[in-house]
């Protein structure tokens, strides 16, 4: 099977959010990145559990600039075979996706991964963009996956419920909590991450549709009111009352 | 025309799909064009639409569109906005909306923002609304340049708003492609608010010590008609059910009141809650970080402190 997994390069999930000057941009001072979780922890390893099973390859693409080998290499560590990567900052997710569906065209991937959704902008739609560009269906939100031959079972969460379905490579699907479990990288998987192909393919023209026009940050909350643990009588009465929820 | 997908669970329309009909609604009512609604597939109650807002409701009644396949969704949904001359297109941000959403951006070459909490902000010639991003830790306005403008609304950020009466549906006719995937099986809790339609949540983490404890959970929640949720490590050890793990890697929710009990807050999980509207948190600890973001604390021992709440609230529903 030749499988091709979407990750993206994300700040820490402990990053403290804070904008430049105009609220314009990230204050990436002090940030750490990492790969976005639901792409290394579940995507990825789904991919290369399937791999070890029935064989193929897997190639792990992002849409972005040098500053993102890292990460890269670290999807290469944990046992990718090559990477791609697009030479451009993704404008819009649309444009992530247009740059991915363009590379993923011609080369008859049988599984496109992604992550559920990507940490920072929560976006939760570059999967169905590919998977629209590229005529296949697409499964989101993925807890398990299983492939007998060129079918695969998912099951997946809905509201209130889970979901099972079937369907026939290709196609995509985005990752969910218990679609694998993480594996961390190993010495010998580092080494040869330094060996392993990463080409930059330049990215194709696009229209950019949407835009970033500034960032806020939510109203800072005021002091906590602390209730004695005896009298809960006088919390339902705030409840009620003063914060009028119940 | 503002044209809304509504989405039904099992043929009925719930506060999911009316929330998306009052957020198209009101930005209809901004721009001064009329709202209108799509429904696919079995649609009992689709009348209702119009008592948020829907002047009309196009029903695409074919059997094949009762259960998901967001290609096909999107084919048609598309086809419908380019027959109607729809120029704004609003749905739920349920599992639904998310896997129909970009497959339409895809589709119709028009730039979306999912998940957004606001009405836009409609000036002169641009188009803008706000997300939630950074999980929840910062908000981006995003402007959408294109002619066909695509949204998905965060639950539970529009309340839903009854502003006119039963609508006319009408069959509408377009194209429906065959599907390339199968639904085997769907299985859905009954009697529970799902949680992220949830308006009163009661969350509990490692502090309950063990599962065998969590009654106490699920009266006061019982009591309160909320849903239960709990942190990840708890869902992890299996504890509890891994759909009730709420934060960064679980569900992010915003009811109207969350509390939590025996969590300490750690920034993973206030990712998934931080938007709640009222948060409550009881812990022994009075430095647990979790203070920093509640409303309301309690600092003591839960298993004292959750069912004399429990208590209170049975009074006061009395009273
Ligand atoms: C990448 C990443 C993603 C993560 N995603 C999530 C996520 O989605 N959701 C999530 O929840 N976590 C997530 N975590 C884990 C998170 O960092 C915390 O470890 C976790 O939230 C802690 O769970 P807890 O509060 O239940 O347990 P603890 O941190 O152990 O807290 C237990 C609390 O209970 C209190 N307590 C103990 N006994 C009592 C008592 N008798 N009465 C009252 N209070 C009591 C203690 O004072 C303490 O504050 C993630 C971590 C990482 C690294
Ligand atoms: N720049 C990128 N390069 C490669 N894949 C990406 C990129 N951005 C997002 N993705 C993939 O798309 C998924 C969903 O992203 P989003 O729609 O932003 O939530 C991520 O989990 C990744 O799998």
């Amino acid at each position: 099977m030749k499988l091709l997994v979407c990750v993206s390069k994300t700040p820490d999930t402990t990053t403290k959010i804070a904008f430049t000057g105009d609220n314009t941009a990230l204050d990436t001072g002090g940030v750490q990145y990492i790969m976005n979780p639901y792409d290394e922890w579940y995507a990825l390893v789904r991919a290369l559990e399937l791999k070890e099973a029935a064989g193929g390859s897997v190639t792990i693409i992002n849409v972005g600039s040098a500053a993102n080998d890292p990460v890269i290499r670290k999807g290469l560590a944990i046992g990718a075979d090559e990477a791609v990567r697009i030479d451009k900052e993704g404008s819009s997710s649309l444009d992530v996706a247009q740059q991915i569906a363009a590379y993923a065209k011609d080369q008859g991937f049988d599984i496109v991964f992604f992550g559920k959704e990507t940490i920072d902008y929560n976006g939760s739609e570059v999967g169905a963009m590919v998977a629209e560009l590229l005529d296949i269906p697409f499964v989101s939100y993925a807890n398990t996956l299983e492939m007998d031959g060129s079918t695969g079972t998912i099951t997946r969460d809905i509201e209130g419920g889970t979901e099972r379905i079937e369907l026939s490579a290709p196609f995509a699907i985005s990752a969910a909590k218990g679609l694998a479990e993480q594996r961390i990288p190993n010495m010998r998987g580092i080494m040869m991450a330094k060996r392993k192909p990463l080409n930059v393919v330049a990215p194709v023209e696009t229209e950019a549709l949407t835009s970033i026009v500034s960032y806020e940050l939510p109203p800072e909350k005021s002091a906590v009111k602390l209730v004695d643990p005896e009298n809960m009588e006088e919390l339902v009465r705030l409840l009620s009352e003063e914060a009028k929820v119940i | 025309m503002v044209l809304v997908f509504a989405e039904s669970v099992n043929g009925t329309f719930k506060k999911p799909a009316f929330e998306a009909v009052t957020y198209g609604y009101q930005t209809a009512q901004a721009m001064g064009v009329s709202c209108e609604a799509i429904v696919l597939g079995a649609a009992a109650n689709a009348t209702d639409l119009g008592t948020y807002g829907a002047a009309k409701v196009h029903h695409v009644a074919d059997d094949s569109l009762d259960k998901l396949d967001s290609q096909v969704y999107a084919a048609v949904i598309a086809d419908a906005v380019q027959q109607l001359g729809a120029t704004v297109v609003v749905m739920a941000h349920t599992s639904t909306g998310k896997s129909v959403l970009g497959r339409l951006a895809a589709r119709l070459k028009a730039g979306s923002v999912p998940g957004v909490n606001a009405l836009p902000v409609i000036d002169g010639g641009t188009f803008s609304v706000r997300k939630p991003v950074f999980s929840g830790k910062a908000f981006a306005n995003v402007a959408i340049n294109s002619e066909i403008k695509l949204i998905s609304v965060m639950g539970n950020s529009m309340q839903p708003a009854e502003v006119g009466s039963a609508a006319e549906v009408a069959a509408l006719s377009v194209a429906v492609p065959a599907s390339k995937t199968s639904v085997k099986e769907v299985s859905r809790m009954e009697g529970v608010t799902p949680l992220p339609e949830a308006e009163l949540v009661v969350s509990a983490g490692r502090g309950m010590k063990g599962p065998e404890n969590w009654g106490i959970i699920e009266e006061l929640a019982n009591e309160l008609g909320a849903t239960t949720a709990c942190s990840r490590p708890v869902s992890d050890v299996g504890w509890r059910p891994h759909h009730e793990h709420v934060g960064q890697t679980g569900i992010a929710i915003r009811p109207n009141l969350y509390i939590a009990a025996g969590i300490s807050g750690a920034i993973q999980h206030l990712a998934g809650v931080n938007s709640s509207k009222t948060i409550v948190v009881i812990n022994k600890d009075p430095e647990a970080p979790f203070f920093k973001a509640a409303d309301y604390g309690v600092v003591g021992d839960l298993f004292d402190v959750v069912p004399r709440l429990t208590e209170a609230i049975r009074k006061h529903k009395q009273a």
